[in-house]
């Protein structure tokens, strides 16, 4: 194939990835900037989305699109519902307290990988995508259902946007997100929507986990590539910045892409990894620095 | 600290260093083995603990010290024959140098972003011993050959399959280690660092300098966990990639908060209960790990300052 084509495709698996990243990474940005919680058990919630879809696809008979249907209502529902509990009995508790919450779901993350060990199984299973078609170029064929993914962040994203912006739930968030006592003091409960905002980010990662599973193949250690891609995403993007977290996804998804085609997927981690680090040691005052205060 | 804390702490440390040295003479081989093993992951843990306990910064990318000592040491010895005395010094060397640096960087940071950026940095080392599999052989790993198995010092020869020897080189590393902390910490720079942790604020208003007591911590740290892996590699004649793994960073986190941050003999509680909690339940099921997040959260909700920690609020204030 020649460089042109190679490009293409390329880009056009970044934009895949890009597109994942987005949902997961919107998920992670949410729970950080209304709670000041870094949520460290975001990718076991990516996890849990991808083998509830493996779950639904085999117990629902029948064209796959249905089992996939299912998945994309149900997996946020009860990956939701999980997060919601955690929140409650854990988080909470600890008065979400920045160092000792990072701790609690390192917790959270062991409890939830190993249970589906024990439920689901070490092996990594395929789920069939809702459709087959092949888009052909001139050069090589192409899952349409890959364009179908992105086309689904695409109206995902506007979801979200549309709800933080013009819905009254979006105001509560956002102005608990601007300024927790403030908004306490005008009659907001904070704390209860602090526990809707980690179910609702915990749903969006599973969104991302149904989303994926028919590209990636469903396994119970799938959950560490999202979580430190989004944490990369979420960092360069602005904490709680929906638009830069767009932004950052496409970028780091796109470069993440090329430079896992034309180099290797390693080496591609490394990289973005190690000047993310860099970036928040060189930026004190931004990002996780402001949000102290 | 006063004249009887110092006593009694001396005393504790020395009674509980004796106990270990007794114990080799009552356990069961196969338990031998185990606390050869426990008290290399103990180091690792004190190494860790000097960090959180005494200067309150916590990191979660240790295994990346753990890693660079075990790499270091067995690197050295499977490519290039290195004696073993040497490639261990070498190692120590190296994951103090390798503290130094990403210490100088990543101390610029506070509380979570601290956190994050360790994470960070252990994640690329992770991924360089997976990208370099030309030389480290990836997640397989290398197992040292025969010839690493035995070392010779001063016309003596140790031999590396004897598990006697191995518990008391673990042993006396081990010993080391405490008597170089429980010393430091003792002295005036070590005051600085319990300073910093109580008021870093206050502390620089009186003219001391954090960033540089801080980054003496992380060497120091830094060094005592590459000496735990370097002990580790050469001990069990194998280098493989779990070891730089995030799990090896929670690890010492969790014997750390399981025993009590910032006292000394605490870690060693905390991978006694952990290990020997580990290894009977990977009997029962293959997802042992389990007991790491429930234990984790437990610890952090109800025991935040840990067994020890909890004792000396209680009933021992006088414990380092």
């Amino acid at each position: 194939m020649a460089l042109g084509p190679y490009l293409f495709l390329a880009t056009l698996e970044g934009l895949v990835q890009a597109a994942v990243l987005c949902i997961t990474a919107a998920g992670l940005s949410l729970v950080f900037g209304v709670m000041r919680v870094v949520n460290v058990a975001h990718g076991e919630f990516v996890m849990l989305g991808a083998v509830i879809a493996w779950f639904a696809a085999s117990l629902v008979t029948g064209h796959p699109a249905i089992g996939f249907a299912v998945a994309l209502v149900i997996s946020p529902v009860i990956v939701g519902a999980i997060a919601f509990a955690g929140e409650r009995l854990i988080l909470k508790r600890l008065d979400y307290n920045p160092e000792a919450t990072i701790v609690a779901t390192i917790g959270l993350l062991y409890i939830l990988q190993q249970t589906v060990l024990i439920v689901y199984g070490p092996d990594a299973r395929p789920v069939d995508p809702p459709f087959y078609y092949t888009i052909r170029f001139p050069w090589f064929g192409y899952s349409s259902y890959k364009l179908f993914v992105i086309a689904a962040a695409i109206v995902i994203m506007g979801a979200i946007w549309f709800v933080l912006q013009k819905t009254r739930a979006g105001l509560i968030m956002r102005a608990a997100q601007f300024d927790r006592e403030t908004a306490q003091a005008f009659g907001i409960p904070v704390d209860r929507v602090s526990a809707v905002v980690f179910a609702a980010g915990a749903g969006l990662a599973a969104l991302a986990g149904v989303l994926v599973v028919p590209i990636q193949q469903a396994h119970y250690l799938m959950g560490a590539d999202p979580l430190l891609l989004s944490f990369i995403v979420v960092i360069i993007g602005g904490l709680g910045s929906m638009s830069g977290t767009v932004v950052a996804a496409i970028l780091i998804g796109l470069s993440d892409g090329i430079l896992s085609v034309m180099f290797s997927p390693t080496l591609a981690k490394m990289v973005s990894t190690l000047l993310v680090a860099l970036v928040l040691v060189f930026r004190p005052n931004g990002l996780f620095g402001k949000a102290e205060r | 600290m006063t004249k009887s804390a110092y006593r009694n702490n001396l005393v504790l440390n020395a009674g509980v260093l004796l106990m270990l040295f007794v114990l080799q003479f009552v356990l069961p081989d196969y338990h031998v083995l185990m606390a050869t093993r426990m008290m290399v992951l103990a180091v690792f843990a004190l190494g860790f603990n000097a960090l959180l306990g005494y200067i309150g910064l916590l990191s979660l990318g240790h295994a990346m010290f753990f890693a660079a000592g075990l790499y270091g040491a067995g690197l050295t010895v499977y490519h290039f024959g290195w004696s073993l005395p040497f490639a261990f010094g070498f190692a120590v060397l190296a994951s103090a140098v390798v503290a130094l640096v990403i210490g100088a960087v990543a101390l610029r940071t506070i509380r979570v972003s601290f956190m994050i950026v360790t994470l960070m940095f252990a994640q690329v080392a992770y991924l360089m011993v997976i990208y370099f599999a030309e030389w480290t052989n990836g997640q397989e790993g290398l197992s040292l050959p025969m010839s690493a198995r035995a070392v010779d010092l001063f016309g003596w020869t140790l031999d590396l399959s004897s598990a006697v020897t191995r518990y008391n080189l673990a042993f006396l590393l081990l010993a080391l280690c405490l008597v170089l902390l429980f010393a430091y910490l003792a002295s005036a720079r070590g005051r600085v660092a319990t300073a910093i942790r109580d008021n870093e604020g206050r502390t620089e208003m009186l003219g001391f300098n954090v960033f540089s007591g801080k980054l003496e911590m992380f060497v120091i740290s830094g060094a005592m966990s590459g000496a735990a892996g370097a002990a580790y590699g050469l001990l069990f004649g194998y280098i493989g990639s779990t070891f730089a793994s995030f799990q090896y960073s929670i690890e010492a986190l969790l014997f750390t908060l399981l025993g009590g941050a910032g006292t000394l003999i605490g870690p060693l509680l905390g991978v006694l209960l952990m290990v020997a909690m580990i290894d009977k339940l990977s009997e029962l099921t293959s997802a042992y790990l389990l007991v790491i997040g429930v234990v984790l959260i437990v610890v952090i909700l109800w025991f935040p300052k840990g067994i020890l920690g909890t004792v000396r609020e209680r009933w021992a204030p006088w414990l380092l």
